[in-house]
């Protein structure tokens, strides 16, 4: 697709999705400093969007992702969250 | 158009999603064994749950004109009982020869743990000895990177395994290479949050190509759409791909992977309606 494609398709839909980010960093905002290690994590995959970076989808799910390759000792959830918390505390 | 849904819960869809379905062009539908929503209690209750994909359920699409296929197996989030899991997986082999099994599956990982992954070697190793399509659960979120890698690790340390006989499901952007560099065929599940969306999933099929890749709704009980892959169909006909491209991507791109098992036929008669 031309670059005209593109935005004639998806401008309207991304732009929405801007906003709609830019909302919810404003909401974390007011809640104050980034505590939780999910808004840690967003706030780090943010900057992803406004770099030079190609591939901007797939950074950001590494960014997101658990980078180890050690199989859990056992499963205490079933549930993700969307974010790595961190290697377990010993 | 023409399409078929590789991977759809249809025992938690009511029988109107079937009526859609076949509006929309789809020729079958494949059911792979999941996760009911809360653990079973039992080996029994899965020994049921079998007889509900390999029974009931053909029966209850066929009446609404549509072939209905499955994949048997131990989901990921109940494998952390190991002893349960070996009461399951003896169940299975005498399923595997009823008409509409393709293989074993949706087997693989949640969580990551030792046991989901012992469970899943184990389920393998049925596969393999009985010669059965596989079709593996990749993990969510955060857990689908490392546990991508986990189950590609496990099917490389096995000789005997057929990459080409073997998809791995739920694939995005970050594990897609992955999978399609091993030889085996990826599988992006199009979902309204999670996963990829019909958007993406373009984006990943001009970026890939579109060799050994299909798509699925993976519809639930949770939130999804069973007309998914038609609706990915529109997206990509939206950027101006040919009927020919979708086709390939959306009809014969899973028949060609399904066929590997004889019987994935597709009827002659669009219409076997069973009373």
């Amino acid at each position: 697709m031309t670059q005209p494609q593109v935005l004639d398709l998806y401008f309207l839909a991304a732009r929405h999705q801007l906003v709609e980010l830019a909302a919810f960093l404003d909401r974390l905002d007011r809640t104050g400093p980034p505590a939780d290690f999910r808004a840690r994590a967003f706030a780090d995959a943010v900057q992803i969007l406004g770099g030079s970076e190609k591939n901007k989808a797939q950074a950001v799910l590494l960014a997101l992702s658990d980078p180890t390759l050690e199989p859990l000792a056992a499963a205490a959830t079933k549930a993700a969250c969307g974010a790595w918390p961190g290697p377990a505390e010993p | 158009m023409r399409y078929i849904e590789p991977h759809a819960h249809m025992v938690s869809r009511v029988t109107d999603d079937y009526d859609r379905m076949v509006l929309a062009g789809c020729q079958a539908v494949c059911e792979p064994a999941f996760w009911a929503g809360f653990d079973r209690s039992s080996a029994a209750g899965f020994y049921d749950y079998f007889r509900q994909l390999t029974d009931h359920e053909p029966r209850r699409a066929a009446r609404h004109g549509l072939k209905h296929f499955c994949w048997l197996g131990l989901n990921s989030k109940e494998a952390e009982d190991v002893k349960l899991a070996e009461e399951v997986i003896g169940l299975l082999p005498q399923f595997l020869d009823r008409p509409n099994v393709l293989g074993i599956g949706e087997i693989g990982l949640n969580k990551n743990s030792r046991n989901e992954l012992r469970v899943f070697e184990m389920q393998v190793d049925l596969a393999v000895r009985h010669g059965q399509l596989i079709l593996v659960h990749t993990p969510h979120l955060e857990d689908k990177l490392k546990g991508t890698r986990l189950i590609l690790d496990v099917l490389k340390n096995d000789p005997r395994l057929r990459p080409e006989r073997v998809i791995i499901d739920h694939v995005e952007e970050h594990t897609v290479d992955l999978v399609l560099t091993a030889g085996l065929w990826a599988g992006m599940t199009l979902y309204p949050e999670t996963k990829c969306t019909p958007a993406r999933a373009v984006d990943i099929l001009e970026r890939y190509g579109r060799e050994r890749l299909w798509l699925n709704s993976a519809c639930d009980w949770g939130r999804s759409d069973p007309l998914a892959v038609p609706k990915t169909a529109v997206e990509m006909k939206k950027r101006g791909h040919l009927a020919a491209f979708v086709d390939e991507v959306v009809f014969q791109n899973p028949l060609k992977f399904l066929q590997q098992c004889p019987k994935f036929v597709l009827p002659d008669d669009p219409w076997p309606i069973l009373v």
